[in-house]
């Protein structure tokens, strides 16, 4: 099953390379792949727990390294929605003029290494699967980016390899703290050694450290943020759905995998660290994002500050925080990726994206403007969508942290602090939907026609996605339990 | 079954066949040689698999100077493996040789080009297996000489006529240390054999400080071979100036080679601990040069060259973390990623030139080329799934093991400095647009597979390192300490 997920995206890649019909072969095969990631879903036995469809190849026994493939709830969400973006994401896919194959092999790649990533029980295909990302990403903004695209590809490569590279540091370190009879890459063998308290509290102070800051620069954490806003804003719409919506969940995923569950003591003693940062994301660049003039730069930061609530959830170390982590992960790849989509056909028809140029495009384009109404939505986490759900979990699983201190915790202010940023987004997206949609059109965007009707089928996907588990959380929840359950019980002993 | 000493004998009296063969023969075409070369080269690197096992090392006669050791046989096979690519360049630089070349026979001078490395060969074959100061110096004078006159080859060109005098110069120098140095420790000890060098050094007490000289003085010599900061300075000229196929040999052959006896020559010394922290200095100043140096490069082998000093760098923080294993494996993926960027490198200059504008919109004009210089690019950047990768992830986790924290950090950043300029050549092939008037790029069928050969090697050992790792394995006693 597994097997299947994480290499039918790289095959579609290689025979769309070799001459296949290139947008075709790549709905194909992300089509079937997002089914098969539904498939995996439902075939999970949320009872027993733990890492199922577990597969394993020897790769080096001397350093005992194997290529270890395996899935949880958490890593089901994220394929499901790895694999849903991608499939949008070559749904969305404009025709495309110059080296339209590497073009869609690109687009596969890059979400294969997500993929694979997720899918990855062994901590050195886990990395060098998302290290697989950064050349796509370099090739797509670089080649078929818009505005300063060179520059932007330069940073975001340069940016994430350091970050990476700081991040394998960390890993190497991890794999050499724990007791040589038992060392291992193996994700398993590590979270049970975490748990039996194998690594010393000073090791895991300086791991967790590393991890962090390796992390955060993946996940454009404050202040190694801006990478983000201009890779966003040059890249075509597909790649930033991609990037924005799966990729940067990367680090997310990381640091509720490994770096949360195997250095505890790191983690506490490192969390007022991580919400001063995280404050800085949803505060910092919220007002930033207030100020931006263009569509596409203001999702993209506001992209960056969205992360503040995920990593919110992650520092809460309790069981409703992380669980409203995960979800908000899901719920924030598919909103933002509808986003960008919508912003790319918009670019497309009217060659700008700066508010004042727009302008009562709803009229125009009635569908568009009801998709992004949705997906507006959706991002400031209205109730119904899941953002709300996630949000919602997050904010009480965080400011519940110290509460039996009988006071004004770090963790509360911090939490008080995000809520407010709720406000914050809610006046930049309604700004952004106001001035592009509402209002007096502009009479040159008259003739400008709406969503083709075969794009409408990914954007009703998407918002039937949003929508489900905003209004039955259970269903991913359901799943995400038994994941973090174990390490919950053994942070707060 | 085949006495190990017997490979290099084989190898040497091919040469000579092919050097006198070829004396005789004025007429045929002289491409020949090179073919019979690459045939004789895998012919004994097939006859390496099948190798009696070595005598141990004895105090006296053959075996005191000579070793078969896994890492030797190791790395003769490497020297075997890069001179056969090396050879199958030179085939395709044959046009070039010859404008270079004065004389009235259309083939004048390829003979010996074609011949010359396969001396070099065999020298590389000795220094694997050198474990005494006589027979390191011997080997290394043999690979030396032969480099004199492939690195001048095309001597009409005044460029590389530059850069054979500068190699002629420095190396003679360094050849100078390395013998003054290897005087000075045999005078505090007593012995030219490394093994009984470390006996004596942890038996009796020496006064350390012409000892420490010595070996100061033969880390020059050794530095210079492997183009270790601060004895850099010839490399960006020679390789620039040299014919592509004899520079690619320098940049692998020489500098593996070079690697071993360092990790040979070290063993002994590694109980002073004086010699760890030069190391990591040398590493250290290695990393920081060849990586900033190569970030403003314009001109592609010289960005090579420069690559070539900031691998250097990579090597150097695995030999100051004791680890011969992460270097060897290093040696192999650099010696993929390396040769296949080289012959690249050649096709390319034959129709344009070496500068990295050259290379624009290489992906439309001939896909498969893009493609092989991007996987090679990869590879040197480190990315993830090709071999260069795996070898930093090796030498880190060496240098993770011995807290090298210094070396860490900087090697952090010059990684990130890597990536800029090597995708800057990738920017060249994918992002621009292709010259008007630039011709279609053929590609012969022996260099494609060449290629393939090479593009599948970094994937193979990207992934799946254990082939070599279990060739190295099973260390003899007296090498344990330095390639723990």
């Amino acid at each position: 099953m597994l097997r299947f997920i994480v290499f039918a995206p790289l095959l579609t890649a290689l025979l769309i390379l070799f001459g296949s019909p290139a947008r075709w072969t790549a709905l194909i095969g992300s089509g079937l792949t997002a089914l098969a990631t539904l498939v995996a879903f439902f075939r999970y036995d949320a009872g027993a727990g733990g890492f199922q469809f577990v597969r394993s190849w020897t790769i080096s026994e001397s350093w005992r390294l194997h290529f270890l493939l395996g899935a949880d709830g958490l890593t089901l969400v994220m394929l499901i929605l790895a694999a849903l973006v991608l499939l949008c994401a070559v749904w969305f896919t404009p025709p495309i003029e110059k080296s339209e194959r590497l073009f869609y092999a690109c687009l596969l790649l890059l979400a294969s290494g997500a993929i694979g990533a997720f899918a990855s029980l062994d901590l050195f295909f886990f990395y060098a699967f998302h290290e697989l990302a950064l050349i796509p990403t370099f090739l797509l903004i670089g080649i078929w980016g818009t505005g300063n695209r060179y520059a932007a590809a330069w940073k975001v490569t340069i940016y994430l390899a350091l970050g990476s590279f700081v991040l394998l540091l960390g890993l190497l370190l991890l794999y050499r703290s724990v007791p040589v009879a038992s060392r291992s890459f193996d994700l398993r063998v590590l979270q049970s050694l975490g748990h039996a308290g194998a690594i010393a509290p000073a090791a895991q102070n300086t791991i967790f450290l590393l991890l962090l800051i390796g992390f955060g620069v993946l996940v454009s954490l404050f202040p190694f943020h801006s990478w983000a806003p201009e890779a966003y804003a040059s890249a075509p719409a597909p790649a930033a759905m991609l990037h924005a919506g799966v990729l940067k969940k990367f680090g997310l995923y990381g640091l509720l995998r490994i770096a949360m569950p195997l250095l505890p003591e790191g983690a506490r003693h490192w969390s007022w660290l991580l919400l001063v940062l995280l404050s800085g994301n949803i505060i910092y660049v919220g007002l930033v994002t207030i100020a931006q003039k263009r569509l596409d730069w203001m999702l993209g930061y506001s992209s960056v500050m969205h992360m503040g609530y995920i990593f919110l959830g992650i520092a809460s170390a309790n069981l409703i925080g992380m669980n409203g982590a995960a979800v908000l992960m899901f719920a924030h790849g598919i909103s933002i990726a509808l986003l960008f989509a919508l912003a790319g056909e918009i670019r497309r028809r009217t060659g700008t994206l700066v508010f004042s140029d727009l302008g009562g495009l709803a009229k125009i384009m009635p569908f568009a403007g009801f998709a992004f109404g949705v997906a507006t939505f959706a991002a400031i986490g209205l109730p119904g969508f899941a953002n709300f759900a996630a949000e919602v979990m997050v904010f009480f699983g965080a400011f519940r942290v110290g509460a039996d201190l009988q006071g004004l915790h770090f963790f509360q202010v911090t939490t008080v602090l995000a809520l407010w940023g709720v406000v914050i987004s809610a006046v930049y997206m309604l700004r952004a939907y106001r001035m592009i949609f509402m209002g007096a059109p502009n009479e040159k965007w008259n003739i400008l026609p709406d969503l083709a009707q075969t794009l409408r089928l990914p954007v009703i996907l998407l918002i039937a996605a949003t929508l489900t588990i905003g209004c039955f959380p259970n269903t991913a929840l359901r799943v995400l339990r038994p994941t973090f359950a174990p390490s919950v019980a053994q942070s707060t002993r | 079954m085949i006495p190990t000493p017997a490979l290099e004998i084989i190898v040497l009296v091919w040469g000579l066949i092919l050097l006198l063969a070829e004396a005789f023969t004025p007429k045929i075409d002289k491409r020949v040689f090179a073919f019979a070369g690459i045939f004789g080269l895998a012919a004994v690197l097939l006859g390496s698999f099948f190798l009696a096992p070595g005598a141990p090392i004895a105090s006296t006669g053959f075996w005191s100077f000579y070793t078969a050791d896994p890492l030797a046989i190791f790395f003769k096979r490497f020297a075997l493996v890069t001179t056969i690519f090396v050879l199958i360049m030179a085939i395709d630089y044959a046009p070039t040789i010859r404008m270079g070349v004065p004389g009235a026979e259309p083939h004048a001078g390829l003979g010996e080009f074609f011949a010359l490395p396969i001396f070099t060969c065999a020298g590389l074959m000795w220094m694997a297996s050198a474990i005494d100061f006589v027979m390191i110096f011997v080997s290394l004078e043999l690979v030396t000489m032969s480099f004199y006159v492939l690195v001048t080859f095309t001597r009409r060109n005044p460029a590389t006529l530059e850069a054979g005098v500068k190699y002629l110069i420095l190396s003679a120098l360094s050849t100078g240390f390395l013998v003054y140095g290897i005087t000075w420790i045999f005078g505090v000890t007593g012995e030219t054999n490394l093994a009984r060098i470390g006996l004596a050094l942890t038996t009796n007490d020496f006064d350390q400080v012409p000892l420490l000289f010595g070996l100061l003085l033969v880390l020059v010599a050794l530095g210079f071979k492997i183009a270790a900061v601060p004895f850099q300075i010839w490399v960006p000229d020679v390789y620039q100036g040299a014919p592509t196929p004899v520079t690619a040999f320098l940049s692998v052959g020489s500098k593996a080679a070079g690697f071993v006896v360092l990790l040979r020559v070290l063993t002994p010394f590694l109980i002073l601990p004086q010699v760890g922290k030069v190391l990591v200095a040398m590493a250290a100043l290695t990393l920081l040069y060849g990586n900033f140096a190569a970030l403003p490069q314009t001109n592609l082998k010289r960005l090579l060259a420069y690559s070539s000093i900031a691998h250097a760098g990579y090597l150097l923080v695995g030999v100051a973390s004791f680890s011969g294993t992460a270097v060897a494996f290093y040696l192999v993926g650099y010696l993929l990623m390396t040769l296949l960027c080289f012959a690249v490198l050649i096709v390319v200059a034959a129709h344009g030139g070496e500068q990295i504008e050259n290379y624009a919109g290489l992906a439309k004009r001939s896909p498969f080329l893009a493609g092989a210089m991007l996987v090679g690019m990869l590879s040197l950047a480190g990315v993830p799934f090709t071999a260069g990768f795996l070898g930093k992830f090796y030498v880190f986790d060496a240098a993770v093991q011995q807290r090298q924290t210094v070396l860490l950090v900087i090697g952090v950043i010059t990684v990130g400095c890597g990536f800029y300029y090597y995708l800057k050549v990738v920017r060249a092939m994918f992002w621009l647009e292709p010259p008007n008037d630039s011709p279609t790029i053929r590609v012969s069928v022996l260099s494609r597979g060449a290629m393939i050969l090479l593009i599948a090697g970094i994937f193979v050992f990207g992934v799946y390192p254990q082939p070599i790792l279990r060739a190295l394995e099973a260390r003899p006693a007296t090498s344990t300490a330095a390639t723990r």
